[in-house]
């Protein structure tokens, strides 16, 4: 299929859902843009997953009319419709009688293409989510931790690489640690690969790290519809306000990376010289907090000059630390870092690349200065 | 690997022992003669004079094959009609059917059975098949209505037909419940079959029964160990298959 680029590509409009006498979602309008990730956030029973179900006919509106890359869903054959959607639901849903491999493989197998072409898919797709395929291919779902069962659901639903992704609560069931390393492979996977991704969630933090867009709902209706920087900054009614929480500044920094803010770090190398490089950094630049990097770049602690004189040894002056504990890594988010800073009592800390080599650092300076923005366009 | 082979192995050595016994009983009349003799030195005739256990058996296997056969495809059909949008209405009122019926003693229905439909062979199979249906229908409808509802939700949004969900998921992942419930239903049929020889139908039944009226011991027990024994392989081997299946789809540990 071809797809233009930045146009619209789910519309929905005047959508309304009924059962019975209760109104689950009263006519609403929204569209989503090719390539970005929009997400429906509310409390329980406000319509998102709703909203969400009609677009692949789950479910079938009461009134108004979805369309996708501007054909009207209602006109399509439901069984085409969804094998160019992926569909991921809280409950991953694998089929526990096929292996993992069998359960990537269903959509491709429903849409007839060759044995080759799909156990090259299969492979591809498992090294996206960042299994390996020889050792998991062959595996039954009861054999999967839940992260993993989920990082198969995401594969399967990629599988015939539909341009649009339906993803209902899906990293709900995962506890909060493995949820958080879900989140950032999803937005890296995303950013690869660019899908029209529709995405139901109740976890502000979860939609804030992930959305290009954040649509919020309340019994059936769309209460605020932006971007997530405006949503934290500017909430549109006390509702909006309430749902976003106080702590609004702080999950806006969830919206930062590291590699925009982090400066040029200073850092010298472990050895005889260290101590005389050191004591210089203070006295002509004033610089008080060092790191100690080995010959190949890659940290091995810090060193605080105010301290350094004549007498003090390497071992004294050197503060070593344990790996990973205050580095943070250049897709880190800001509020990681802060998070970072909080609980090791430091103001700045190291960015590292994946082989341990100091490439930058961020400070606390820099991080206040983010939410003070925030809060004047909050006061405004 | 070796270990669950070993253990695979020591498994199989009681059913393949009491399969050679009941080969032996059936199939050779010395061995069968010299053990009746045994157990009941006082009778004169041991064996049921007019027909061997071959010919016997083969009609009870007849039997219970005519009324299982059309019990497993009618059963396993209804289990899958009421599991069906189109069906759901009468679930109900057929698992209250399939509870009620398996309340009735086998040899009862049997019983019934003749003052409606008559005696020989066609109406004892229409009455094994009408009792053995039940518990293959209860079993399908069990084996479907487990599954979980977001497993079919995962298989309708990526697009399977209803036809798809319920070839490729509904039934492969019902298959272990409801071959559970073909063993119960032939193994009752096993034994239901032998009460066929009252109502004419022959089987091994018909030297028990003999052996009642004529007060020979000896003919009662040489048609009542065939059948048990029978039973008894049915049931093993009929399990080893239903294990088989469950260990091909991954399912021990509970799916």
């Amino acid at each position: 299929m071809d797809f233009g680029t930045g146009g619209i590509m789910i519309k929905v409009k005047n959508l309304t859902k009924k059962y019975g006498d209760f109104t689950a979602v009263d006519n609403i309008s929204f569209t989503v843009q090719e390539g970005t990730v929009c997400v429906i956030i509310g409390p329980s029973g406000c319509g998102k997953s709703t909203t969400l179900k009609t677009i692949n006919r789950m479910l079938e509106p009461t009134a108004g009319d979805i369309f996708i890359d501007g054909k009207n869903v209602l006109d399509l054959k439901l069984e085409i419709l969804r094998r160019g959607i992926g569909y991921v639901i809280q409950y991953v849903g694998l089929f526990p009688h096929m292996t993992v491999g069998e359960n990537i493989a269903v959509v491709p197998k429903l849409l007839d293409w060759g044995k080759s072409r799909i156990g090259a898919r299969v492979a591809l797709l498992l090294e996206m989510v960042g299994l390996d395929p020889s050792a998991y291919r062959d595996k039954y779902p009861n054999e999967l931790s839940g992260g993993e069962a989920q990082r198969i659901g995401v594969a399967r639903a990629l599988a015939a690489d539909p341009p649009i992704l339906l993803m209902d609560e899906p990293f709900g069931a995962v506890d909060p640690l493995n949820r958080e390393v879900l989140q950032r492979e999803f937005v890296r996977i995303q950013r690869e690969l660019k899908k029209t991704v529709l995405f139901v969630t109740h976890d502000l933090d979860e939609a804030v790290r992930i959305a290009d867009r954040i649509i919020i709902m309340k019994n059936g209706t769309i209460v605020q519809n932006d971007i997530p920087e405006i949503i934290l900054a500017s909430p549109k009614n006390k509702f909006v306000h309430d749902f976003v929480g106080s702590d609004r500044a702080l999950k806006r920094l969830s919206r930062f990376i590291v590699s925009q803010y982090m400066h040029r770090p200073v850092s010298v190398e472990m050895g005889e010289k260290l101590l005389n490089e050191a004591t210089q950094l203070r006295e002509q630049k004033h610089i008080r907090y060092i790191w100690v990097v080995d010959s190949g770049k890659r940290l091995i602690g810090w060193l605080d000059t105010g301290i350094v004189d004549k007498n003090t040894s390497i071992e004294d002056a050197v503060t070593k630390v344990a790996q990973g504990k205050i580095t943070v890594r250049e897709d880190s988010t800001l509020r990681e870092v802060l998070a970072k800073m909080l609980g090791e009592g430091v103001k700045v800390v190291p960015v590292v690349d994946a082989d341990r080599r100091v490439i930058g650092e961020v400070s606390l300076k820099d991080i206040e200065k983010i939410t003070e923005e925030v809060d004047a366009s909050w006061k405004e | 690997m070796e270990r669950v082979n070993r253990q695979k192995i020591l498994r199989w050595i009681p059913i393949a022992g009491v399969s050679v016994l009941f080969l032996l009983i059936v199939f050779d009349r010395r061995f069968l003669e010299l053990l009746l003799a045994f157990i009941f030195p006082g009778e004169t005739v041991v064996i049921y004079p007019r027909a061997g256990l071959p010919g016997l058996l083969g009609e009870h296997l007849l039997l219970v094959l005519f009324s299982s056969l059309a019990a497993v495809g009618i059963g396993v059909a209804v289990g899958v009609f009421v599991t069906r949008p189109a069906g759901r209405e009468y679930l109900h009122l057929v698992n209250d059917l399939s509870s009620l019926a398996q309340t009735i003693p086998p040899v009862a229905v049997l019983a019934l059975a003749v003052p409606f439909i008559g005696f020989g062979f066609k109406p004892t199979v229409l009455a094994l098949f009408l009792y053995s249906i039940l518990p293959i229908i209860r079993n399908s409808v069990a084996g479907i209505e487990t599954i979980s509802p977001y497993l079919i939700e995962a298989a309708r949004g990526m697009g399977m037909t209803r036809l798809q969900v319920l070839l490729k998921i509904e039934l492969p992942l019902a298959l272990r419940v409801i071959m559970a419930g073909i063993r119960t239903s032939v193994v009752i049929n096993v034994g239901t079959a032998t009460v066929g020889a009252v109502v004419g139908a022959g089987g091994l039944g018909t030297p028990i029964i003999s052996g009642l009226v004529r007060e020979n011991p000896a003919f009662v027990i040489e048609g009542a160990v065939a059948a048990a024994l029978l039973a008894f392989l049915m049931d093993q081997y009929l399990g080893r298959i239903e294990q088989g299946l469950s260990e091909r789809y991954g399912l021990e540990a509970g799916g």
